[in-house]
């Protein structure tokens, strides 16, 4: 391997977080500019939205069943498996619904959007579009963030949902718990602190996904192999990112609402 | 070989369309263009020829402005686009078409759609996209493609598209790179015939890049004939094709004046070139 001068290597990383942070700001800031690209909106969150259904079905109502079991394992030594469902909706709606929904989309959407765009970078198509007078940014970019934020939102909701229709499922089936016990013990304790943290991070995770998969995309370079290396770069800053923003989204909420 | 000196002179003197001043560029160390200074003027074509590497699609980059220069001016209709912001450059570019080296056609749409990309990005009624569409690709002679997608189509046909979609809006200066590169002769002579007739019906200016020096002579002895739909070769003498020719070399112009000019070059390097 060539021995990478350390300062160099810096440079480049400051630079790329400049660039992005550039390119995301415009992205954003284009909501506000005409034209807006709606049919490309419409396009993108079918194909993030209902292209991902399936997908986001399955990992919560697994993970729901799962959690179920798990919980249920450690309630029985304190004679309380009837507060299953209150741990299942805990986990399920501000913690795992969100998070686990994003990681699969940041696996799907995010090299997605950076493998389709890394094409087009590198076979001149963005430039062919810059040339015809088309701001590339407007275009391609600012709708793929906007359908990923909305469709983001739906999905993290849909992913909560299954899953505490698969713990329902254990619960009632595996564990002895009955259908008007399990469900009680899901709301009662949920508060609006609770419904809120697991609705604003599929905001923020939406953004990350979106803004790196594009720019992971546009700033492809060295032909097909350079496709694959940001396709990969891609998934794996964008899981890395959520894992962080996680972090502090839910200190900053337990110091905001005390929970 | 047709004799590239039937090509008549110098242009007169008029507008300047284009313009390079004392253009600097390098990538990583490595300068590709060292002081590159030429005029194009209205209704020129200027064929510009330099090996592979020389920086040729370089320069038609930084003429549209999606390349920046380290150095020196350009100026495209009368508007200085060094340091120009990208969204004043979207409506320059507007004016001026470029067919890409490898298409470039949008993979993703149809060829009906990449010919009116830029239709559609003005807002132009459905109706008069789908007459004006018609009407490029019937330039081209590829009116029966359009709902097929480019990688359905032959390289020269994706070639033909590419024109479509620069020239469906009848920009003042069409840049194109290598339009007949990679090409059977035959396919090729198409092409330069398109050129031609896209040169002598509409008046546009432009730059040509290519790497066979037949198109390039062929492009200054022939012009288009409206009666029989096709090229023929000039009367000597007698009618002008505005065509001049320009050298690369080492990231320089090592030459830059009209057919004659070129055929009298005493220059070994330019000899061989075009020996
Ligand atoms: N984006 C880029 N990054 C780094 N180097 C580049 C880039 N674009 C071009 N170059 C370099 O600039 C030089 C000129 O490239 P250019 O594509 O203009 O050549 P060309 O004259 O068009 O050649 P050809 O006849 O093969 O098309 C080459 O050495 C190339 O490596
Ligand atoms: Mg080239």
């Amino acid at each position: 391997m060539p021995f990478v001068d350390p300062e160099e290597a810096i440079k480049e990383r400051v630079l790329a977080v400049q660039e992005y942070s550039q390119l995301s700001g415009e992205a954003v800031a284009n909501l506000f500019r005409k034209p807006r690209y709606v049919a490309d909106m419409l396009t993108q969150a079918d194909f993030i939205g209902v292209g991902s259904l399936p997908i986001v079905i399955l990992t919560g109502l697994s993970i729901g069943a799962v959690l179920a079991l798990q919980t249920s394992s450690t309630l029985q030594q304190f004679g309380v498996t009837t507060l299953t469902g209150q741990l299942v909706s805990f986990s399920m709606i501000k913690e795992i619904g969100p998070v686990l929904t994003s990681l699969m989309l940041a696996g799907r959407a995010a090299t997605g959007m950076a493998s389709e765009l890394g094409s087009m970078k590198v076979t001149e198509q963005i430039d062919a579009m810059r040339a015809l007078g088309t701001d590339p940014i407007k275009k391609l970019i600012t709708p793929r963030v906007v359908a990923t934020v909305v469709m983001l939102f739906f999905l993290s909701i849909i992913s909560d949902l299954f899953g505490l229709f698969g713990g329902y499922i254990v619960a009632v089936s595996l564990l002895g718990i009955s259908t008007r016990q399990y469900w009680t013990s899901t709301y009662q304790q949920l508060q609006f602190a609770d419904v809120f943290q697991g609705l604003i991070k599929p905001f923020f995770f939406g953004l990350i996904i979106s803004t790196v998969g594009c720019y992971y995309g546009f700033s492809t370079k060295g032909g097909t192999q350079g496709v694959g290396r940001s396709t990969t770069q891609a998934m794996v800053a964008a899981s890395v990112l959520i894992l962080i923003f996680d972090f502090f989204i839910t200190r900053f909420m337990i110091g905001v609402f005390g929970r | 070989m047709p004799d590239p000196a039937a090509s008549n002179g110098h242009p007169q003197p008029s507008e300047v369309m284009l313009e390079f001043k004392d253009v600097e560029l390098g990538f990583d160390q490595h300068l590709v263009l060292r002081g590159v200074s030429f005029r194009l003027h209205r209704g020129e074509t200027k064929v510009v020829f330099g090996v592979a590497g020389s920086g040729k699609s370089v320069m038609l980059k930084l003429a549209l402005g999606l390349l920046q220069p380290d150095h020196g001016t350009i100026t495209v209709l009368g508007q200085d686009i060094t340091g120009m912001a990208e969204q004043e450059l979207y409506q320059l570019r507007r004016n001026i078409g470029m067919v890409f080296q490898e298409s470039a056609l949008f993979d993703s749409l149809t060829v009906e759609e990449n010919v009116a990309f830029r239709l559609v990005e003005e807002h132009v009624s459905p109706e008069e996209i789908r007459e004006r569409v018609t009407e490029a690709l019937r330039f081209v002679e590829l009116e029966h493609t359009l709902e097929k997608f480019p990688a359905q189509l032959s390289g020269g046909m994706r070639r033909r598209v590419a024109i479509a979609r620069a020239i469906i809006t009848h920009p003042e200066i069409i840049l194109y790179d290598s339009p007949t590169g990679g090409l059977d002769p035959i396919t090729s002579t198409t092409i330069v015939e398109l050129l031609i007739k896209q040169r002598d019906v509409y008046q546009t200016s432009a730059l040509m890049v290519t790497h066979r020096l037949q198109d390039g002579f062929t492009m200054a002895t022939h012009c288009y004939d409206k009666e029989k739909g096709q090229m023929v070769p000039v009367k000597e003498g007698r009618e002008n094709t505005r065509t001049s020719f320009l050298i690369l070399r080492d990231g320089k112009v090592i030459f830059d004046g009209s057919g004659q000019e070129l055929a009298r070059s005493t220059d070994e390097y330019i000899r061989e070139y075009i020996s």
